[in-house]
C-alpha cells in the first residue's frame, strides 16, 4: 500500500524568510505519526500545505496519492483537520459549528456527535465567543471524531486541554486508529506522542532532521544510569562514551552511548552493584539532543537543578 | 489637555486606593486613540465647515437661506432637525443650531460611546484588562481612565468647532454655548455608555445598547419638535434636546446645559455603582443559551454567511427605511422650495421637469450609495474570515474556494436587494401618504433595483481587493468614497461635465424621475459579473494567510 502522506524536498518561503527546507514526511496508512519541533519549525506551515491551503514553492507533495493543491475538495473528503488555534464564529454555537463542519465533510452523525460531547463533557449551547480555548479546541475535535475520515490531521489538537480531557482525547484516537484511521498529530506534549505515536518525524528549521520509529530514535541517544557500587563508581568516567559523571551521596549518575553499555556493565560489576537504574531516554532527550545545547545531565530536572545553581554562583556573596 | 496633565498628580497620591494607576491609564488611553480622537475632531468640525462653503454656493442671499426655512417650518422637517427657534430669520448661525446642532451632537456622542467601550468592555471581553487589574490598578481605575479620555476627546471635539464657527465670525458667546452643548451631549452618552458597558458580556451588546439610547433620544426630540415649533414635553425628555434649547444663535440661554450636566453625573455614579457589583470579565445580565443543534439552513456557506449578516442587515434596514420614510414624507415641502430656488434645481437636474419625480429619483441614488457601503463592508467578511482563521478551517473540508467567494458575493447580492428594496419601498410609502399619489410605493420599490448592478460593480471591486493577496479594499473605499462625493455634490462643485459622466451613480438612469435605459444596466452587471470572476480566480491561486 502507498504512504498516505508522501512529502519529498518540500521548500517553502515568505519573502526572504524560508518556512520549509527541503523538507521530506512519509506517513503510512494506519499509523500515528508524530510531528515533533520547536515553535516556528514549520509543522503548521507543512500540514497548510498538506491541505492545499499553501501552495508548495518546491518539490513534491502526495496526499493519497494526489496532489493536495490541485485535488483539495476531493481530498477534503477523506480527511479532518483540526487547527492549532481554534477559531470560531463568536454568534454560532458550538453545536452549531459542530454540524456547520460535519456537514460540510459529509453529513451529521447525532448520535456520534452527543456521545462525543458527552465524553469531551462539553456543553453545545453556548455561544463560541464564551468559550475557552480549551473548549473551542473540543468543537474542532469533536466535529473531527464526529464523521469517519480515513486521515486525521490534528495540529496541537491538545494544547488546550486539562489531563483529564488529554486522557478522553488519547482515547479517541486510539479507537480512530484501532478502527484503521491514519493520523498525523503535531505537538509539543512528548507525552502523548511517546503514548500515542508509532513513528515520529522531527523537524528544525524547516528541515526534517529525523524520522523513525521511536525504538530506532532511541538508538541515537544515551542511556541515563543511577547506580550505587560498593567499590567508587565514578571510574567509569575515564571509559570512551560515558559522559557528565556526577555522584549524589552513595549513588553516580551518568549516561552512556548504548554501544558503551557493555563495557561500562562490565566495569558496574566488578565494582559490585548494590542498585542498578537504567532509563531509555525520553523525547524530552531527542528534544534537547536535536535543539538544546548538550544535556547537562539526565533529564530536565537536573537541567533546572543546574541553572538554578549557576543563578545562584551568580549572586553576589 | 488639563485633564491629562492632571490626573497622575491626582491620583499618584493614592498608592492603594481604587483609582490607583488611573493617570498611567488615562495617558495610554490617550495614546491608542492619538489617530483616532483627531479624527473625530476634524471629521465633525470638517462637516460645518464644509456647509459654511456650500451654504452660500446654493443659497446665495438671505432670501434664499429663508426658503430652506419654509421646510423647517414643516413638522416632517422639524422631526429630522431641530425645534425650529429663530425661522423668522433665518441666518446661518440660526440654520446651523437649527438643522446641524443635533446632528453634531450625535456625531459627537457615537465617538463617546465608541471610545468609552473600547477601553472598558472591549478590553474586559479580550481579557485585556484581567492582564492590568493584576498589576497595581485600582479597581475603577480602568473605567475612570476611559471617562477622562473621553473628557478629553470631547473637549477637543468643542476646541476645533469653536476655532471653525469663529472662523465664520459668529457670536462668540453663541458660539460657546454651541460648542458646549455638542461637547456635553458627547459625555452624556459616553456615561451611557459606562453604564451599558456593566451590563453585558460583550463589547458589541454595549455599544449596541448605548446606540440605541441615542437613537431614542433623537427620535424623542423629533417626535417632540414635530408636535410643536420649539418643542414639546417630548423634547424635553432628550439630551440632544437640551442643547437644541439653548436656542444659540436666536435667544441663548445656558440653563438645558445644566441639565447634560446632571445626568452625566448621575449616569457615571451609577455605573461606578454597578461596576462595583460584578466580577471582571462578567456582565450583570447573563449570556443566554442557543441551539445544541444547528438548523438545516445554516449548514451551508450561504446559509453560515446569512445568519453572520443577519443582525448587520435588519440593522441597515431599520435605519435605511426610517430615513427613507422621513426623507419621502419631506417630498412636497422640499418640491415647493425647489420651485422657488433654481440653484438649488439645478443641483438635482430638476429644472423644468416634473421636480418632485426628478428629486425623490435623486434620493433614490443617495440611498444607493449608502446600500455600496454595505456591500463592500459586507464582501470584506471574506477578509475577516481569512485573517482569523476561519476559512482555512472551512477550506479543510471539502467546500473549494470558488464556492467560498462565490458563496459571500451570493449574500451581499441578497442583503443589497434587500436594502435597496426597503429603501426604495420607505422613500415611496413616505412621499406616497404626504401626496396621497399610492402608485408611488410600488414605482419606487421596483425602481430602487436600477440600483443593484452599480452596487454589485462595488462588491466586485471588493472581491479583487480580497481576491488579489495584499492588495486589499482600501482603494475600494476610496473609489466609494470619490463616487458618493461626486454623485452627491458634482453639480454643486461645477466638476467638467466629463467627470459628471464617468461617475458610477449618474450612470443609473434616474428611475422614475427619467425613463428606463436598460443598456447601462447590463453593461454594469456585466462589469460586476467580471470583477468577481478576476476576484475568484486570483484568490484561487494564491496562499491563504492565516
Amino acid at each position: 500500500m502507498s504512504a498516505v502522506i508522501d512529502v519529498r524536498d518540500l521548500s517553502k518561503s515568505f519573502g526572504a524568510v524560508r518556512a520549509l527546507d527541503h523538507l521530506d514526511l512519509v506517513v503510512e496508512p494506519g499509523e500515528v505519526h508524530g510531528f515533533l519541533g520547536p515553535n516556528g519549525a514549520g509543522k503548521s506551515t507543512t500540514i497548510r500545505v498538506l491541505l492545499g491551503l499553501l501552495r508548495a514553492d518546491e518539490g513534491s507533495v502526495r496526499l493519497f496519492g494526489a496532489d493536495p493543491w490541485a485535488e483539495a475538495v476531493s481530498l477534503h473528503r477523506r480527511l479532518a483537520y483540526v487547527p492549532g488555534d481554534v477559531n470560531l464564529w463568536p454568534k454560532l454555537t458550538g453545536g452549531e459549528a459542530i454540524d456547520l463542519f460535519t456537514s460540510l465533510r459529509g453529513g451529521v452523525d447525532k448520535r456520534r456527535k452527543a456521545e462525543l460531547l458527552e465524553r469531551f463533557d462539553l456543553d453545545p449551547t453556548k455561544r463560541t465567543r464564551s468559550y475557552s480555548k480549551g473548549n473551542r479546541q473540543k468543537v474542532a475535535l469533536v466535529a473531527a471524531l464526529a464523521g469517519d475520515a480515513e486521515l486525521l490531521v490534528l495540529d496541537e489538537p491538545t494544547s488546550g486541554l486539562d489531563p483529564l480531557m488529554e486522557l478522553v482525547f488519547q482515547q479517541c484516537i486510539a479507537e480512530a486508529v484501532a478502527a484503521g484511521t491514519t493520523v498525523l498529530l503535531s505537538s509539543h506534549i512528548l507525552a502523548e506522542v511517546e503514548k500515542l505515536c508509532d513513528r515520529v518525524t522531527i523537524i528544525r528549521q524547516g528541515h526534517a532532521v529525523q524520522s523513525g520509529t521511536l525504538a530506532e530514535l532511541r538508538h541515537l541517544t544515551r542511556t541515563s544510569v543511577d547506580v550505587v557500587c560498593v567499590g567508587d563508581a565514578t571510574a567509569v568516567a575515564g571509559t570512551p562514551g560515558v559522559h557528565d559523571v556526577r555522584r549524589d551521596g552513595d549513588r553516580v549518575l551518568f549516561t552512556t552511548d548504548d554501544d558503551a553499555l557493555s563495557a561500562v556493565m562490565a566495569q558496574l560489576v566488578a565494582l559490585e552493584i548494590r542498585s542498578l537504574v537504567t532509563t531509555p531516554p525520553t523525547l524530552e532527550e531527542l528534544f534537547v539532543h536535536h535543539y538544546g545545547t548538550e544535556p547537562v545531565a539526565a533529564g530536565a530536572a537536573a537541567a533546572v537543578d543546574a541553572a538554578v545553581g549557576n543563578a545562584a554562583v551568580g549572586n553576589p556573596r | 489637555m488639563t485633564a491629562l496633565a492632571q490626573a497622575p498628580s491626582v491620583v499618584g497620591t493614592d498608592r492603594h486606593g481604587p483609582l490607583t494607576g488611573t493617570g498611567r491609564l488615562t495617558r495610554f488611553a490617550l495614546r491608542r486613540d492619538r489617530i483616532r480622537i483627531p479624527a473625530w475632531a476634524l471629521g465633525i468640525a470638517g462637516l460645518i465647515g464644509y456647509f459654511s462653503v456650500a451654504i452660500p454656493a446654493v443659497y446665495p442671499d438671505a432670501a434664499a437661506l429663508q426658503t430652506r426655512a419654509d421646510i423647517m417650518r414643516d413638522p416632517s422637517g422639524a422631526m429630522m432637525t431641530g425645534p425650529g427657534y429663530g425661522l423668522d430669520d433665518y441666518t446661518f448661525g440660526v440654520m446651523l443650531a437649527n438643522e446641524m446642532l443635533g446632528m453634531i451632537a450625535v456625531g459627537t456622542a457615537l465617538m463617546s460611546i465608541f471610545l468609552v467601550v473600547r477601553h472598558t468592555r472591549a478590553e474586559e471581553e479580550t481579557g485585556r484588562s484581567e492582564l492590568l487589574r493584576a498589576g497595581v490598578v485600582g479597581r475603577h481605575a480602568p473605567l475612570t481612565a476611559a471617562l477622562l479620555a473621553v473628557l478629553v476627546a470631547n473637549v477637543a471635539v468643542a476646541a476645533v468647532l469653536m476655532a471653525v464657527l469663529l472662523g465664520n465670525d459668529l457670536p462668540t458667546a453663541d458660539s460657546l454655548a454651541f460648542v458646549s452643548a455638542v461637547a456635553l451631549v458627547g459625555l452624556v452618552f459616553g456615561a451611557v455608555a459606562a453604564v451599558t458597558a456593566q451590563l453585558g458580556e460583550h463589547a458589541r451588546s454595549a455599544s449596541g445598547t448605548a446606540g440605541a439610547v441615542l437613537g431614542l433620544a433623537y427620535v424623542l426630540r423629533g417626535v417632540g419638535d414635530a408636535q410643536q415649533s420649539g418643542g414639546s414635553t417630548l423634547s424635553w425628555l432628550s439630551p440632544i434636546g437640551w442643547a437644541q434649547q439653548t436656542r444659540v444663535f436666536v435667544d441663548l440661554r445656558w440653563t438645558p446645559l445644566l441639565l447634560c450636566v446632571g445626568l452625566t453625573a448621575v449616569l457615571v455614579v451609577l455605573a461606578y455603582r454597578l461596576s462595583d457589583r460584578r466580577d471582571v470579565g462578567a456582565g450583570l445580565v447573563a449570556a443566554r443559551r442557543g441551539r445544541a443543534d444547528a438548523p438545516t439552513s445554516l449548514l451551508n456557506p450561504v446559509g453560515l454567511g446569512l445568519r453572520l449578516e443577519r443582525a448587520g442587515i435588519i440593522g441597515w434596514s431599520v435605519g435605511l427605511f426610517v430615513f427613507a420614510v422621513l426623507t419621502g414624507s419631506m417630498a412636497e415641502a422640499i418640491a415647493t422650495s425647489m420651485e422657488e430656488q433654481p440653484e438649488l434645481a439645478r443641483v438635482f437636474g430638476a429644472l423644468g421637469q416634473d421636480v418632485l419625480l426628478v428629486m425623490m429619483a435623486a434620493f433614490l441614488g443617495f440611498f444607493a450609495m449608502a446600500v455600496a457601503v454595505y456591500a463592500v463592508t459586507s464582501v470584506n467578511r471574506l477578509r475577516r474570515e481569512e485573517g482569523e482563521g476561519r476559512t482555512g478551517a472551512l477550506l479543510a473540508t471539502p467546500l473549494s474556494r470558488v464556492t467560498w467567494v462565490l458563496s459571500a458575493v451570493a449574500v451581499t447580492a441578497v442583503g443589497s436587494t434587500v436594502l435597496l428594496l426597503v429603501s426604495g419601498f420607505g422613500l415611496g410609502v413616505g412621499a406616497a401618504g404626504v401626496l396621497g399619489r399610492p402608485e408611488m410605493t410600488w414605482d419606487f420599490t421596483v425602481a430602487a433595483l436600477a440600483y443593484l448592478p452599480v452596487v454589485l460593480c462595488f462588491a466586485g471591486l471588493a472581491v479583487v481587493g480580497n481576491g488579489v493577496r495584499g492588495l486589499g479594499t482600501w482603494w475600494v473605499w476610496l473609489l466609494l468614497v470619490a463616487s458618493i462625493l461626486v454623485g452627491l455634490y458634482g453639480p454643486l462643485l461645477n466638476l467638467p461635465q466629463s467627470v459628471l459622466d464617468v461617475a458610477p451613480f449618474g450612470l443609473v438612469p434616474a428611475v422614475p424621475g427619467a425613463a428606463l435605459d436598460v443598456a447601462p444596466l447590463a453593461w454594469m452587471a456585466l462589469v460586476a459579473a467580471l470583477l468577481v470572476a478576476a476576484g475568484t480566480t486570483a484568490f484561487r491561486r494564491r496562499d491563504l494567510t492565516a
